[in-house]
């Protein structure tokens, strides 16, 4: 028996002769012979234990180590050694979803200090267990304003909303009788168009959709944006970089009906895109239009404090076509990493966090612009900002790659401006690697 | 197990009380018991149209969500909004206080359609056996 496969011949036979049949072969013989595979599969030899991880071992190893200055939707802050530790316990990463809570109170109480951390953060009354990621979490939030303001059919997005997030936007959008608007924003600031907006908002519109800061790092003027929402009886729903929230005012401050953000600068790794974590808060009035689960505290018959999964009956499993989302899982492990992060970091970590990233950029951009790099926009900016490029920006990138640095974001891959890149700064960036980065795209870039 | 003789009761376990042109609707008491304990009630907004069948409030127990059919076509002209604080008097009171929804009759023949207590008395013994 190897340590992969679980199960010698011995086990083999003895499940046959439990079910009554003498051979593997017998077991399948309802499949016609012509419709089994014959050939061999197309497989590597057998390898040891040893021979698997010197393998990939040198598959990693063709990793390229940069020194990354690319945002988008996804950063590089530091992870704090306990996590992965805590991650790395079997409990938590081996358990199944806990739907039995008599042997599940240690998820479920992971998944209910998540809530209140999530909760807390965001200055929102009530947080579910988690989504997928920061693009699912803001399109169901899309399908719950439009719950919440069920006469109503139209979602205004912006256009300076994460390309990305739109697609997946759209995408849950697509096919149903509700239209998403998509608002302007001002190409000189970066920011919303705010006539735009006031020009489609009317009665039909069951939400408005703000990425803050949106894709271009702008900060958007969200106390007068929630005004004008909220005055045409629309939803907000806001949609923040949470590390941001360790200096600025939280979504629920600025009323905001359902707030969610991507979890993944909260002690997530980048690792290629995932898996990241969709967080996602609402005002309590709307729990039962909130999608997804939620562990609750409760006492049992002698008295004791324990958790419970509740709304469950809204869920798939129970509903079928009619529950309220179809997602009725969560993403636990990086819930509880981010529970982790938070719990570590405290509310001076975050903050200190954000401030480092803060000054940080603000520091990379005047070195950039004393060599004569424009901001694409005018507006205020927080970790992550727009440079004009004299040549195209996927250049610079491929250039930089060279030298060791991940340059930022051309937004040419998403089909806008050629000369225009988007870099983040997080606190993880010393002095010493800006001036580096300043130093090679002068180089590069003439 | 109650099945007053004066209502009209649906295969969905719905029960109407027709006072003139009114309807006053909710769910049996086998109903009410087979759910158990009912913690949330979703109610329409007055003005409402339903056709017959269709649904019109959504109720939570604690195990399940049940859909609540209208029994004739109208409009929801007033919901029980004492629900909303306590859900469970439907299940103390199913024919009394824990009423849902007043309809407004558009159609009265659909009526005769329904099922008498006797009909519906028949149709619990069927899906108990």
């Amino acid at each position: 028996m190897g340590p992969y496969i679980p199960m010698t011949d011995e086990d083999r036979k003895e499940m046959l002769k439990r079910i009554g049949v003498s051979s593997f072969e017998e077991l399948i013989r309802e499949i016609p012979i012509e419709a089994r595979f014959k050939g061999k599969l197309n497989l590597p030899e057998p390898l040891s234990e040893y021979e698997v991880k010197k393998l990939l071992q040198e598959i990693a190893e063709q990793n390229q180590r940069l020194t990354i200055f690319a945002g988008g939707g996804a950063y590089d802050h530091y992870i704090p050694s306990p996590i992965l530790h805590i991650m790395g316990h079997p409990q938590f990463y081996t358990a199944y979803t806990p739907y039995q809570a008599e042997v599940s109170q240690g998820t479920l109480q992971a998944m209910y200090e998540y809530q209140s951390l999530v909760c807390e953060l965001l200055g929102m009354e009530v947080a579910n267990a988690s989504m997928y990621d920061g693009a699912s979490a803001l399109a169901e939030a899309a399908l719950m304003a439009l719950r919440i303001r069920r006469k109503r059919n139209v979602i205004l997005y912006p256009e300076n909303l994460n390309p990305l997030y739109k697609k997946v936007l759209l995408t849950y959008l697509h096919g149903q009788e509700d239209q998403p608007v998509e608002v302007k924003y001002d190409h000189e600031t970066g920011m919303l168009d705010l006539d735009d907006l006031k020009s489609k908002l009317n009665e039909n519109v069951a939400g408005v959709l703000i990425q803050h800061p949106n894709f271009f790092g702008v900060l958007e003027d969200m106390p007068t944006i929630a005004e004008m929402a909220h005055e045409a009886g629309a939803a907000l729903v806001v949609h923040v970089d949470p590390i941001t929230l360790g200096v600025l005012a939280p979504p629920g401050e600025y009323g905001a009906d359902i707030a969610t953000a991507e979890g993944q600068p909260l002690g997530l790794p980048l690792a290629y895109g995932g898996p990241y974590l969709g967080v996602f808060a609402s005002k309590f009035e709307y729990i039962r239009q909130m999608p997804g689960r939620i562990s609750g505290k409760t006492i049992d018959a002698e008295g004791n404090t324990g958790f419970v999964m509740t709304l469950q009956t809204r869920e798939q499993h129970i509903r079928r076509e009619r529950a309220t989302s179809n997602i009725c899982s969560n993403q636990q492990l990086c819930a509880l990493a981010v529970a982790v992060y938070l719990s570590l970091m405290g509310k001076e970590g975050i903050r200190e966090v954000a401030e480092q990233s803060f000054y940080r950029a603000h520091y990379l951009l005047d070195k950039l612009a004393e060599k004569g790099f424009e901001p694409a926009f005018k507006g205020a900016f927080f970790r992550e900002f727009a440079i004009k490029t004299p040549i195209p920006a996927r250049e610079i990138v491929d250039r930089m790659a060279e030298k060791g640095i991940l340059a930022g974001v051309p937004l040419s891959i998403f089909g806008m401006d050629e000369d225009v890149l988007l870099v983040a700064v997080t606190e993880k960036r010393s002095k010493e690697e800006m001036d580096a980065y300043v130093k090679a795209i002068s180089e590069v870039a003439t | 197990m109650l099945i007053p003789e004066e209502l009209k009761y649906t295969e969905e376990h719905e029960w109407i009380r027709v006072e003139g042109e009114i309807g006053i609707v909710g769910i049996t008491d086998y109903a009410q018991n087979e759910l158990s304990d009912i913690v949330y009630v979703e109610l329409p907004e007055v003005g409402t149209k339903v056709a017959k069948g269709e649904r019109v409030a959504t109720l939570e127990a604690v195990k399940t969500v049940a859909d609540v059919y209208s029994p004739v076509t109208g409009e929801v002209v007033e919901v029980n909004e004492k629900l909303t604080d306590d859900p469970a008097i439907i299940n103390s009171d199913p024919y009394g206080e824990g009423w849902i929804v007043k309809i407004k009759i558009e159609n009265p023949e659909e009526l005769e359609g329904l099922l008498s207590a006797e009909d519906y008395r028949k149709l619990i013994e069927e899906e108990e056996a």
